[in-house]
């Protein structure tokens, strides 16, 4: 600890232990805790407590009998494991302040035990405390364990859960002299703190209160998954008959948290699973559980890596049982695949569908989105149904549709069920779109199709509803096959199209904005994927779409704007804005969306429209758009001036990006970096650099470039940083040849604006600047230094622990705010 | 109590409840999909349409030629369009009573009732029901009586040639009812007949019901109607709207506790959602117009068209259409926009509060002002000097057969730019297209219906609870179309009982109370006696008189000294005879007083059992036997009436007589 904490804490130990002084907030609390655990862990305890005695007399002062906060409270608790973890500090406090702390004596008897606050302090205290067999015997002395097991019913989830880890951290602390060897089945041998837990688990599982076999299953679990040590497996052999006869009862009790210890137990590396009945406890819980119950498990046991063949085939079964209901009650076969075949016909599980309304949608939402979960796994089943699963996929939306036409009175109860729900048609519809990553034989691909469409047209469709459609056909359309050879779609893929795209057009006229936005999306990925092939291009241009998207640009929804912004610029890019060209302007529309952007950029109120011409604007420079290609230099310079005076820090930043692609392509041209160049980069003469700095210049890239360089917006800051020392870098070995200028402002004025500039005073434009300035000053401004700064958190002066301490103590008064005031 | 069902259509009901001695038409609406068999009324000569060929039987015969014309492989007939009635001949309609009109769509058959029946009774509505009506059957007259049609084809109703014609002709029902439009005098003469009313207001008939109208949040004026006696209640639901649109939200409440709830006008699209339709609507508009393309809305002209109008306002500024003209054309346009603004105690609360700023409830005021909306008459005059494409245009009729929209197809219906948006759910729109095929203008089907679906239907009856429910048949199973879809019938317990058009329904139900009152000098001389805390008893002896339906109880007049048979005098004619009544009795026999009276009074030897239901007292020399139960006592003893007298005297001495 530096000597100026050193100073300032017996005064703040003070100010803790004054019940009448305001304590520091809870954060400044967990700071200062922070700060001791650095301390503690990198040197000695018992010497910061020596050389500190401020701090041994706030954790005798918290115990006298007085009305201290609890925060307070709570932190010395905590503060006093920290100290005590290590063996020989702990020693040091062994003698009276401990037992005082956490025995009995302590707030456990008291008044402040009321406050959840103490008692977690006291648990963590507890906690950081259990790291050497002294604190074993001490746990055991003060009997602390006994008031843990209580704790675990807290009424504070916080503390409840607390009080279960460190359970788990004592068992895991008292069986750790026993890791030698093969450990013992015999309960004599273990540790006594150990014999002591396990009894309580074993007491608690027996029990009939659902809360205590809870906790008891928890802590196991929590064991399993943190400890692998040998000790563990024996353990489990020992409680799982225990875990086993749970399943006796009917309902099971603590389904939810069995669930979870037989996954923890089947994934924990200690246990070899075959040699402890594990596969035949999973097999027959995944038998007793119920079908809402069992979903979770049977994803689980999917999951496992080596886990035998027969349970993975059971455990599919469960999991594909609601979807193999929903296609046996419409009267489907569910194909020829053995897995869905002996899935059907579960009473339960119709049972559990046709119970209600928000039973049927739990259910069958759970099973798709396990199912979209297991599908791009590797170890997920082999032979995988994809086909019955698209069918159940595509039913359940036409149930939801009311477009199916189940013949059974189970399909019936269902459709009525289900008709209008929008969570069963969002997860089947984001299902479907994961079953896209393989196909199917093509009249279900064709019905996929068509009940896309169905919900891309229907009115009833809710906007979030919709986007999910479009995103799945989107998947789809990509998925479909593939000429070999050609990337266009396919000719089935292509009527789609030509189907989807009235719909789209209605779509971009409907007055829900979200669905506007949505429609423009799905398009901007259409024609970033087939923009360039003959197909997509001829249905979309002979479509009314490219037209409606123009129009878009003026909605009055800033996110459409956006969207459109986005997606004309990559028509444009692709050559699908082509609008018929008028007589009297031959060319005109083109240059009229360039025109267009730019008025969106320098006029609209919302920031989102104007971050996408940006990117737009970015997007053409690098593809050489012919609209720009034509003057870039007075492109550059329109665009740059409007974003330098952006108040929407993320479009000067993109100002900054699109600054950098014309410096690339300007310097390009001087120095060629391309690894495939056929000559070798040569040393440039000294004329050729000015003269390919002038553009820049021309275009005030470099004003622009400089004024963000103090940019009150970090990432605007350090962005200019980063592309002026590239600049720097790429100027560097030809920099000595450069003459200086003598019109235009001189180096020394450029640096005093820019000062001023620092300074907060942005007024001032720099004029014109010739290369050999710029470079000048490019060389004389600490750059390193800036980006240096700027990495700097913006609170790294405000982090150190002796501004924490100071401002602490700021706040109760105890430094006097007059004292800098003194002269 | 009956039900009278005179017409199949169940948004457009016309029913007859006979209910304690009072006969009430519950509205008469009337059904113009029969206008559907008929070429369109073109405003400007329509070659296409006079050129049309003649249908000839298949064996040739061209006899029915003139009266039949073929357009696109349909018949149509080629006459002045009619309309099929609700049945006349189920019951006496001179001898209905009452007409309770529940919303303007469903009075149009008035005029048909009211003037050709013998009807003499009273019609009630709602104040906005009747001016919108007034305005719906204004503009229909209008539409027909100015293409006057030489031509009145009767021939093809024949029974005999009727078989032979292609569907849908053939199986249109009751041809030989179907009639022309009313004049408008007979408008006139109808619409006088009818009184106002308030929601809520309660109208005595006859002393008999009382009749009480309720907002039913569907339209104007809308107003579901409760029908009810002292101890019957009968509510009628017809055309009503749980969704938040401009009328006043429906009264659910009043209609708790019916004991027959009659349920018609649910919605004709169970499957469409409003919300999503109106979407659709708007998405469709401005996609036709964007393209270039008119926008056809065929409309009635006042309901929806309020909340399209609405919706379009939010939405043209949003969707870059403000330069785009909208034209509302309706003989009643005007009349119907402005009277829509003053009926604002009719209104939901949002717009009745913009009336108190003062600002006008519907913004189509300011559409109006704008410029954005206008409205004509008709298509002649300032409208032709006006008209600039592409535009939207609002104007009637739905079924296309006659009015401005006949002239607007015909115009319109070659390109494949302009749209015809279908918005009003009456009609089936292939049908109403089928004499304009073949057709390259886009259709767009968006019915907007906001009256109650059936879930809608399922809460409501769970909430409101009536014993039982009657509603047409079409209610009671899914539709045709969708046999799965169970979710799309009333679905209640006990199972609704279903009408169809000229069926007669004895609805399942007993009166049993009636209500008396009891004149205050009889009340003055009735003596109560409390024979349990706070029950008391008092007999009456009254003369019944009813008149009006009223039932009241008169002093009985004084009893005339009984004279020979032939010299009775002539008021006693009218009395009725008073026997002299034997009095009451009441108390309970405390057996061991009774004993000991009993031994008082000479009898000996006796002996008492107790039974189940009470005592037996057994008098063993006399042989006799008195059972006391608790509410009986019988002496039993053997052909000595004398000793029966004497114990029965013992026994009336612990009882009190009155």
């Amino acid at each position: 600890m530096d000597p100026e904490c050193s100073q300032l804490l017996p005064a703040l130990c003070a100010v803790l232990a004054d019940p009448r002084q305001p304590v520091a907030d809870d954060t400044c609390l967990e700071k200062l805790l922070d700060w001791f655990k650095t301390i503690t862990k990198a040197g000695s305890s018992l010497l910061l407590l020596q050389e500190n005695p401020c701090l041994v007399e706030l954790l005798c002062h918290v115990l006298k009998p007085q009305d201290l906060s609890s925060r307070v409270l709570s932190f010395s608790l905590r503060l006093a494991g920290v100290f005590a973890a290590q063996e020989d500090c702990f020693q040091y406090l062994q003698g009276e302040l401990l037992p005082r702390l956490f025995g009995e004596p302590g707030p456990l008897g008291g008044a402040a035990w009321t406050a959840p606050s103490v008692r977690s302090g006291w648990i963590q205290g507890l906690r950081s405390l259990a790291q050497h067999p002294s604190a074993l015997h001490f746990l055991a002395d003060c009997g602390a364990v006994d008031t843990i097991f209580s704790l675990q019913g807290d009424s504070s989830l916080f503390v409840a859960s607390a009080a279960g880890q460190l359970l788990v951290h004592i068992l895991g602390l008292s069986m750790q002299g026993l890791a030698e060897g093969h450990p013992s089945l015999q309960a004599g041998d273990w540790p006594v703190c150990a014999q002591k837990i396990v009894g309580h688990i074993e007491e608690s599982l027996h029990s009939t209160a659902v809360p205590q076999i809870t906790q008891a299953l928890n802590v196991l679990t929590t064991t399993f998954g943190h400890c692998h040590d040998p000790w563990t497996q024996v353990l489990w052999v020992r409680l799982s008959p225990l875990v086993g006869s749970l399943l006796e009862k009917d309902p099971v009790p603590a389904a939810h948290s069995l669930v979870d210890l037989l996954l923890s137990v089947a994934r924990s590396p200690g246990l070899s699973s075959s040699s402890c009945g594990l596969w035949e406890t999973l097999a027959q819980t995944l038998n007793h559980l119920s079908p809402t119950q069992a979903g979770p498990l049977a994803l689980g046991i999917l999951k496992l890596q080596d886990c035998p063949q027969v349970l993975r085939a059971q455990a599919f079964v469960i999991l594909l049982q609601p979807l193999a209901c929903v296609l046996k009650a419409t009267g489907q076969d569910p194909g020829p695949s053995d897995v869905l075949d002996s899935a059907t016909g579960d009473s339960l599980t119709v049972d559990a569908l046709l119970s209600s309304k928000a039973a049927c949608v739990g259910l069958l939402c759970r099973t798709l989105a396990h199912l979209e979960l297991l599908q791009p796994l590797p170890q997920r089943p082999c032979p995988w149904p994809q086909e019955p699963l698209l069918g159940a996929a595509v039913t359940l939306l036409q149930l939801c549709r009311g477009s199916a036409s189940p013949a059974s009175d189970v399909g019936r109860h269902l459709c009525a069920l289900l008709l209008g729900c929008v969570r069963v048609q969002r997860a089947a519809l984001d299902f479907l779109g994961t079953l896209s990553q393989e196909t199917g034989p093509q009249e279900l691909v064709t019905e996929v199709f068509a009940v896309l469409l169905e919900y891309l047209r229907s009115p009833d469709s809710s906007p979030t509803v919709l986007k999910k459609a479009f995103q799945a056909t989107f998947r789809w359309l990509l998925s479909s096959p593939k000429t070999p050879g050609c990337c266009d779609l396919e000719p089935h893929a292509l009527l789609v199209l030509r189907e989807l795209l009235p719909v789209l057009q209605k779509r971009l006229c409907s007055p829900c904005w979200e669905v506007r936005d949505s429609g423009l999306e799905f398009l901007t990925q259409m024609t970033r994927h087939w923009g360039g092939q003959a197909g997509f291009r001829h249905a979309l241009l002979a479509s009314e779409v490219p037209k409606l998207t123009e129009q878009l640009l003026r909605d009055p929804e800033s996110y459409v704007r956006a969207s459109a912004v986005t997606v004309m610029g990559q028509l444009s890019s692709q050559g699908l804005h082509v609008t018929p060209v008028s007589p009297e302007h031959p060319g005109g529309q083109q240059k009229s969306l360039l025109v267009e952007l730019l008025h969106i950029l320098s006029t609209d109120s919302e920031g989102f429209p104007r971050r996408a011409v940006m990117q737009v604007f970015t997007q053409w420079l690098r593809d050489h758009h012919a609209d720009v290609a034509g003057d870039t230099e007075q492109f550059m310079a329109r665009v740059l001036q409007v974003a330098s005076q952006d108040l929407d820090w993320e479009v000067r930043a993109q100002g900054l990006e699109l600054a950098l692609v014309f410096l690339e392509q300007t310097l390009g041209q001087f120095h060629s970096h391309c690894p495939y160049a056929v000559t070798p980069p040569v040393a440039a003469p000294a004329g050729p650099l000015a003269q390919a700095l002038q553009p820049l210049c021309r275009v005030r890239l470099f004003e622009f470039a400089f004024r963000a360089l103090f940019d009150c917006d970090r990432p605007v800051a350090q962005k200019s940083c980063d592309l002026l020392l590239f600049l720097r870098a790429k100027t560097a070995s030809s920099s000595g040849s450069l003459q200086e200028s003598r019109s235009g402002p001189d180096v020394a004025s450029v640096e005093a604006a820019l000062q001023r500039w620092q300074a907060g005073d942005q007024g001032q434009p720099l004029g014109d600047l010739e290369p050999e300035v710029v470079l000048a000053v490019l060389r004389s401004v600490d750059l390193e230094g800036l980006r240096g700064a700027l990495a700097e958190g913006s609170d790294h002066m405000e982090k150190s622990p002796q501004s924490l301490l100071q401002d602490m103590l700021a706040t109760v008064g105890v430094l006097g705010e007059n004292e800098a005031d003194c002269y | 109590m009956k039900l009278y069902c005179l017409s199949g259509h169940p948004t457009l009901p016309c029913n007859v409840l006979k209910f304690k001695s009072t006969t009430i038409m519950l509205d008469c609406g009337l059904d113009m999909t029969s206008t559907l068999n008929f070429l369109p009324l073109p405003l400007v000569q329509s070659p296409r349409l006079s050129n049309l060929p003649g249908w000839s039987l298949k064996d040739g015969n061209a006899f029915l030629d003139k009266e039949l014309k073929e357009c696109s492989g349909h018949v149509f007939v080629d006459s002045v369009p009619e309309f099929c009635l609700p049945e006349t001949e189920l019951i006496d309609l001179s001898t209905v009573d009452v007409i309770l009109i529940s919303n303007y769509h469903c009075m149009m058959a008035l005029p048909y009732i009211t003037e050709h029946t013998g009807f003499t009774g009273t019609v009630y509505a709602t104040e906005p029901t009747v001016q919108i009506g007034r305005l719906l059957m204004e503009e229909l007259v209008n539409f027909i009586e100015r293409v006057p049609k030489a031509q009145s084809a009767s021939l093809w109703k024949n029974k005999d040639i009727q078989r032979l014609l292609p569907s849908p002709l053939k199986d249109a029902v009751e041809v030989s009812t179907w009639r022309r439009c009313y004049t408008m005098q007979e408008v006139n003469s109808a619409l006088s007949k009818i009184q106002l009313v308030g929601y809520s207001q309660k109208i005595e008939l006859f002393g008999a019901v009382q009749v009480t109208p309720l907002s039913s949040g569907y339209a104007l004026g809308s107003s579901n109607w409760i029908i009810q006696s002292h101890y019957e209640k009968v509510s009628y639901v017809s055309g009503s709207s749980l969704l938040t649109t401009h009328p006043q939200p429906m009264d659910q409440a009043s209609l708790k506790n019916s004991d027959v709830l009659i349920l018609t006008g649910l919605t004709q699209i169970p499957t469409a959602n409003p919300d999503g339709m109106v979407g659709e609507f708007c998405s469709n508009l401005a996609l036709t117009v964007r393209n270039g393309g008119n926008v056809l809305v065929p409309c009635y002209p006042s309901g929806v068209i309020y909340d399209l109008l609405e919706c379009l306002y939010q939405y043209i500024d949003s969707a870059g259409l403000s330069n785009i003209p909208f034209y509302f054309i309706s003989p009643v346009a005007n009349s119907s926009l402005e009277f829509s603004q003053i009926f604002a105690e009719w209104l939901c609360h949002n717009k009745q509060t913009k009336v108190y700023l003062p600002e006008p409830p519907f913004p189509h005021a300011e559409l109006i002002q704008t410029n954005k909306l206008k409205h004509y008459p008709s298509l002649h005059g300032d409208f032709s000097s006006d008209f600039r494409q592409p535009c939207v245009v609002f104007t009637g009729h739905p079924s296309l057969r006659f009015g401005d929209v006949v002239h607007f197809m015909e115009l319109w219906g070659k390109s494949s730019l302009n749209t015809v948006i279908f918005t009003e759910p009456d009609f089936s729109y292939l049908e109403a297209l089928a004499p304009y095929q073949p057709l390259a203008m886009k259709c767009i089907y968006c019915p907007i219906d906001t009256r109650l679906n059936f879930i809608q239907v399922s809460k409501l009856l769970k909430e409101v609870q009536p014993l039982h429910v009657v509603c047409p048949e079409q209610y009671t199973q899914p539709p045709p179309a969708q046999s799965h879809r169970m979710d799309l019938m009333i679905d209640c317990q006990p199972p609704a009982m279903s009408y169809r058009r000229a069926e007669v329904l004895a609805l399942p139900f007993k009166r049993r109370y009636e209500k008396i009152e009891i004149m205050p000098e009889l009340a003055d001389a009735l003596v109560p006696m409390e024979i349990k805390p706070g029950i008391s008893l008092a007999t009456v002896s009254a003369v019944l008189h009813t008149k009006d339906n009223k039932h009241i109880l008169q002093p009985p007049p004084r009893p005339t000294q009984p004279t020979g048979g032939k010299k009775r005098k002539r008021a006693s004619d009218d009395i009725p005879d008073c026997k002299v009544l034997k009095p009451l009795l009441s108390g309970s026999i405390p057996v061991e007083q009774f004993v000991q009276t009993l031994e008082k009074h000479g009898f000996s030897d006796i002996k008492v059992e107790d039974t189940a239901k009470g005592h037996i007292v057994l008098l063993q020399e006399a042989e006799t036997l008195i059972q006391i139960e608790e509410d009986s006592t019988h002496i039993i003893c053997d052909n000595d009436e004398m000793l029966r007298v004497r114990l029965r005297d013992l026994v009336l001495k612990f009882l009190q007589k009155f």
